[in-house]
Parts: C-alpha cells; structure tokens; sequence
C-alpha cells in the first residue's frame, strides 16, 4: 500500500472562500507547480479522493455539503484547511452567514496560512498531509492486523 | 413526448472550481429548462461596512473575488473618491490601469485554462496556466501579492513600480505577447475546438441587451458595452475600442477573451510608455458624506459598487452588484436546447465567479 | 478624472413604477441592478438603467413589509435582483417570473439586511 502515500488523490471544495486559494490550489496542479507529476491528480469524486483541500470558511448551505463530501470518502483521509478562511474565518470572520472554519464542521489534520495561501505553502501541507495519511493507514492496518489474529486466536481456541 | 427529468448539477462538480448548483430539466438528452439556485459562498460582507472603517474596508472588497480582487478595490476606491471629491494623482492611476489590465490578463488567462479543461482540451489547459504564471510573477513582483495584489487604497496607490521594473516588464511583453498569440491561434483556429463551441449556446444581440448581461458575454453578442471607454483610471488618457463580435455562441465569447488579452497587453505598454513622474497619493482628509454609484470593467464586465456615507467612519450601505450576477439571466436563456454533455462548456462560457457573485 | 458620467436619480412613488420603467424600457435602456438601503425604519430601493453610460436611478421608498410590483414582465433579468430582495431584506416581491420563493440565497439569519432584524452584530464567532 506504499503507494497511496506517493500519488494521493485530490477532492478540492470551495466552502465559501473568495476563490483566491481555489486557484492557486488548481496552480499547484499546472505548469509550474505541476504536482501531477507525481501522480497526484484533482479527482471531481469524493469516492475516489485521499485527501480534501478545502478552502472558506463555511457558511449555512455548504456545511451540510462538507458534511456529506467528508462522509462519502474513503478511509483512510486527511483534511488539509487551506488559507485563513479555512482556519478561522479570517476576514470574514464576522460575517452572519460565516460559521468561522472548517473545523467547526468537520475533523482537519493540516492548517495551511495565508491570504492567499501560496502554492509552496500548499504543496507543503500536502506533503504534511501524506505523513498524516501514512500515519493513519498503518493504524487503520494495523487494528486489521489484531482483529484478524484475535479472530485467529479464537478459531485455534475453538478447534482446540 | 420523451419523459421529462431534473438532473441536479453542482454545487460540487468536475468542471467547476466554485460551487454553483443547477436544476437542470431534460427531455431525454437535452436540456429544456435550467433553474440556477446559488447562496454556496454568501458570506454577507456587505454588512462588514459596519465594522470596518472606510479606509479600511478596501482590504475586504479586494476578497470580494480572489480573481478580479484588484478592480474590485479599485472599484470601491474610485467610489469613494468621488464621494469626496479627491482627486488621484497621475502616476497613481496609470498605475491602476497596469495592475488593472494585468489582472486582466491573468483572469482571462485562468478562463481560458478552465474553458479549454471544460471541452476536454487538457493540453491547452495547462499550456495556458503555464503561461498566466509569468503574469503572475509580475504582480508578485511589483504587489507582493500573487492573486491578492493589495496595492489599491483611497487617494492612490499603495506603492510605486520602479522605472527599471516597469521597462523590464515592456522587454517581457513582446515575448509574452507571440506566445498568446501562438495559445490564442488554437483556440481561434483550431479545428476541434470550433467544432465544440460554434454555435453552441448562441444568444442574439437584442436578447442580450435586454438581459441586461454585460462584459464578454455581452460582448460576444455584438452590444459594445465596456466601461473602460468612459475613461476612468487612466483609460481616457490611453484611448480604447471595446472588442466585438457578433455570433453570441461559445465561440465569440471565447474569442471575445482572447482578443482581449492582446488588447490588455497593447494597453499595458502603452501605459508604460506614457506613465507620468509624479506623486502615488493624496492624503485622505474627513470622512464620506453622499452616494455613489461607482461602476469598472472587469474581466467579467461591469461591476457596481453603490457606496453611501453619512459623515461617520463607516458607511451606512456598501451594495455590490458583480458581473457574473448580471450574467445569471443570459446563462438561464442559452442553456435550453444545449446537449447535456454542453453543459460545463456553456456555464462556463460567461466566465462564472461565484465568488463575486454571492458576496 | 472622467469617471463621473451622468448618474440621474429620480423618486417615483410605487404605483408610477412600472410605467416609468416601461418607458425606460422603450428608451432603450437596460437594466443594470436592483439595490436596496436601509435608511433607519424604511427601505429605499434604487432601480438603476443604463444607455450608452448614462445612468438612471428610481428611487422607491418603502416601510418594511410594503409589497411592490416585480418588474420581470418587462425585464425579464429582473428576477435575479428581485429574489435577492426579498432573500436579503425580505421585501414581499409579486409576481416574479422565476420566483425561488426565499431559496435564492439561503442565509443563516433570515433577511440579514431587514431594517427590522435584531440589533447590529450577531456575529456568531465574536
């Protein structure tokens, strides 16, 4: 399963964000950036996505939209919040229809600052957020692993 | 009579990097009505006039949009400006114009990439994004700011471009300009993409005037509306043809853009050869007391900023009417008829911003 | 600075309003937008048109709750103005074309910009 690590899938969503961080997330994918290279590719599917990058800082319609995308992915995932909206509101923090950050919806693993967060700064929290996913597949594994040998176990046991 | 049935597209989608839903109502493959519903990044800011002081309220009309951030704030300046009667500087705004028009460029350089992904074109795609990236590089250069430039203040601007910047950035533009020229002769000429976008989504020049869309889209219907004509900035001083054409389909809207990149960079280097010495501002004194409309072409067309002080810090209302709102009812009419495979191509062919467009 | 082209604004009472804006109409002016601003109890709606960039304002002045005629009849755009209206400020709006009845833009506070909403900030972080 190494290779999940090295050519993640990429489900971006806009959650009210001023559309700034939307495309320089989209300029990592191009030419100059261009981390489809390694494989990593922006997929429209949520069934087909490791990681969410999600930018804005949620407002009443999208969150149950969030909510629903977030669910729909497999594990193992990552959530990286990209750019300050995503982190705390920023700006428009004191909005009446900003819930002020993902995190208030769903679970984020990697923070990526900036107004307008930079391409670098993202591609950073991608590779932040390949060690996360790593992380949590060999956990996820690894409590494969046990149940399967308690199951091992208790067969020996019964056979026995 | 084939069975009628509603396919929701959106508010995440494939093509699109923003959210916008669609209730689109088919009959077998083709589309007989479309029912737009947007609200998926209403933030309220026009509210946040409340809350921040006039002067500083440019920082949030420039995150009105992450694309067209330098003409909204330039915009919103300009409204304010008149209000008070301040008079800016002629360095300042012929600088305006240069950001403005490199902003411009890299909108219509971002449109293009995404329109050229839209039809499936995946190569152009990124040869157009490859290229946006040296515009880029210029607004970092002389902003700091790769998408939010953060230069645009009232009375002026926030910093100067250096003499030897700004001949650097006319030696680049000849070269910039053969390589639009080389991406622009594609989707010009190109085979397969006028296969995709002629006559595809084709609105008449009276359905499009009373629609009451601007910008390209309208542009592209042959009705030449653009607000740069009436010379704000330093547009005036410059001289300037609005680009027409007349067949309204997919195909004169995007041509509409390309020709428009030339025109921007023409623009740009005839602003830096004509760019007067001279102060970046004028102090700003009291506090906005009137209404205004303020109104700028943007990439996208016509954008107002209705601006209304009372004498106090805070303005009592900041409406912002953007371009692609205008451009809703057009896309509503020249979606019926269209297969639904067209779709992406057609609701991306008036250059949709959300953003803007729901505040 | 030649920004300033002519901005005419004229109040008309609700009753005149689709006269005036038909003859805009045959004027051969189009629509740019809709506006409304609080003035403190009252509405004032700014109907704007446009013709070769000279701009014209009506100028309605309503108490809250005032119904007013849609004029989607006669620009058939309107409507996009109009649902934002009644989503935004919860001005009752008859007969839209395409009436989203309140679904147009859906916020966390109902009619955020209503001069009878609660108090100035509700915001929900601070």
């Amino acid at each position: 399963m190494a290779f999940l690590k090295r050519s993640p899938w990429i489900l971006h969503y806009d959650a009210s964000s001023c559309n700034g961080c939307d495309i320089e997330v989209l300029a990592c994918l191009t030419p100059l950036y261009d981390v489809e290279r390694f494989g990593i590719i922006n997929t429209g599917n949520p069934k087909h996505a490791d990681i969410l990058m999600i930018t804005g800082g949620i407002n009443e319609l999208n969150r149950a939209v969030v909510k629903n995308l977030y669910e729909q992915m497999p594990e193992p995932k990552v959530v990286v919040a990209i750019g300050i909206c995503a982190a705390t509101g920023g700006i428009f923090r004191e909005c009446y229809n900003i819930a002020g950050g993902v995190d208030k919806v769903i679970p984020v693993d990697v923070y990526v600052p900036g107004c307008a967060a930079r391409p670098e700064m993202i591609i950073d929290g991608v590779v932040k957020a390949l060690g996360i996913l790593e992380e949590k597949r060999a956990k996820m594994t690894g409590s494969a692993q046990a149940k399967e040998e308690t199951r091992h176990a208790a067969e020996a046991g019964e056979s026995t | 009579m084939p069975e009628r049935i509603i396919v929701p597209f959106g508010p995440q989608h494939p093509v699109l990097p923003e959210p916008i839903h669609l209730d689109l109502v088919l009959e077998d493959e083709t589309v007989v009505e479309a029912i737009p519903s947007i609200g998926y990044i209403h933030r309220g800011l026009e509210r946040l006039i409340e809350k921040r002081e006039f002067t500083e309220y440019v920082y949030v009309a420039e995150r009105i949009c992450g694309i067209c951030s330098f003409m909204h704030a330039l915009c919103y300046s300009q409204g304010i400006e008149e209000i008070m009667k301040i008079e800016v500087p002629d360095r300042a705004r012929y600088l305006r114009t240069i950001w403005s028009e490199t902003s411009r460029l890299h909108s219509h350089l971002l449109w293009l990439g995404l329109f050229a992904d839209g039809m499936g074109f995946e190569n152009l795609f990124m040869r157009s994004w490859r290229l946006r990236e040296s515009v880029l590089d210029v607004l970092e250069d002389t902003s700091g700011g790769r998408v939010i430039q953060g230069t645009c203040k009232v009375g002026g601007v926030r910093r100067d471009i250096g003499a030897e910047k700004l001949a650097e950035m006319h030696r680049a533009l000849d070269p910039f300009e053969e390589q639009c020229r080389d991406l622009g002769d594609v989707f010009l000429n190109d085979e397969t993409v006028k296969y995709r976008l002629q006559g595809l989504g084709v609105v008449g020049k009276d359905d499009a005037y009373a629609l009451g869309a601007v910008g390209p889209t309208v542009r592209a219907s042959g009705v030449a509306i653009d607000h740069r004509e009436t010379g704000y900035a330093a547009y005036g001083d410059l001289g300037f043809k609005p680009v027409v054409e007349t067949a309204g389909d997919c195909y004169a809207r995007c041509a509409v853009r390309v020709k428009e990149v030339y025109a921007s960079i023409d623009l740009i280097r005839r602003a830096i050869d004509q760019i007067p010495e001279g102060p970046l501002d004028v102090k700003v004194r009291g506090t906005p007391d009137g209404e205004y409309f303020s109104r700028v072409e943007q990439p996208r067309g016509e954008v107002i900023h209705y601006l209304r002080g009372n004498g106090t810090k805070h303005l009592t209302r900041a409406r912002i009417r953007t371009p692609t709102l205008a451009n809703i009812p057009i896309l509503v009419k020249m979606l019926p008829n269209a297969q639904l495979a067209d779709v992406p191509v057609v609701v991306l062919s008036i250059d949709p911003c959300i953003s803007c467009t729901e505040r | 600075m030649t920004v300033n082209a002519e901005q005419t604004t004229i109040s008309v009472a609700p009753e005149d309003l689709m006269r005036e804006v038909e003859g805009l109409q045959a004027g051969g002016y189009r629509l740019v937008q809709i506006g409304c601003t609080d003035i403190g109890g009252a509405y004032e709606v700014n109907y704007s048109f446009d013709r070769d960039y000279q701009y014209r304002n009506l100028r309605l002045t309503l108490g809250p709750d005032t119904e007013i005629p849609s004029i989607s009849g006669i620009y058939w755009g309107a409507f996009v103005y109009e649902n934002e209206m009644h989503d935004l400020f919860g001005i009752p709006v008859v007969g839209i074309n395409i009436d989203f009845k309140g679904t147009f833009i859906k916020t966390a506070e109902k009619y955020p910009f209503s001069v009878t909403r609660r108090g100035g900030d509700q915001c929900r972080n601070a």
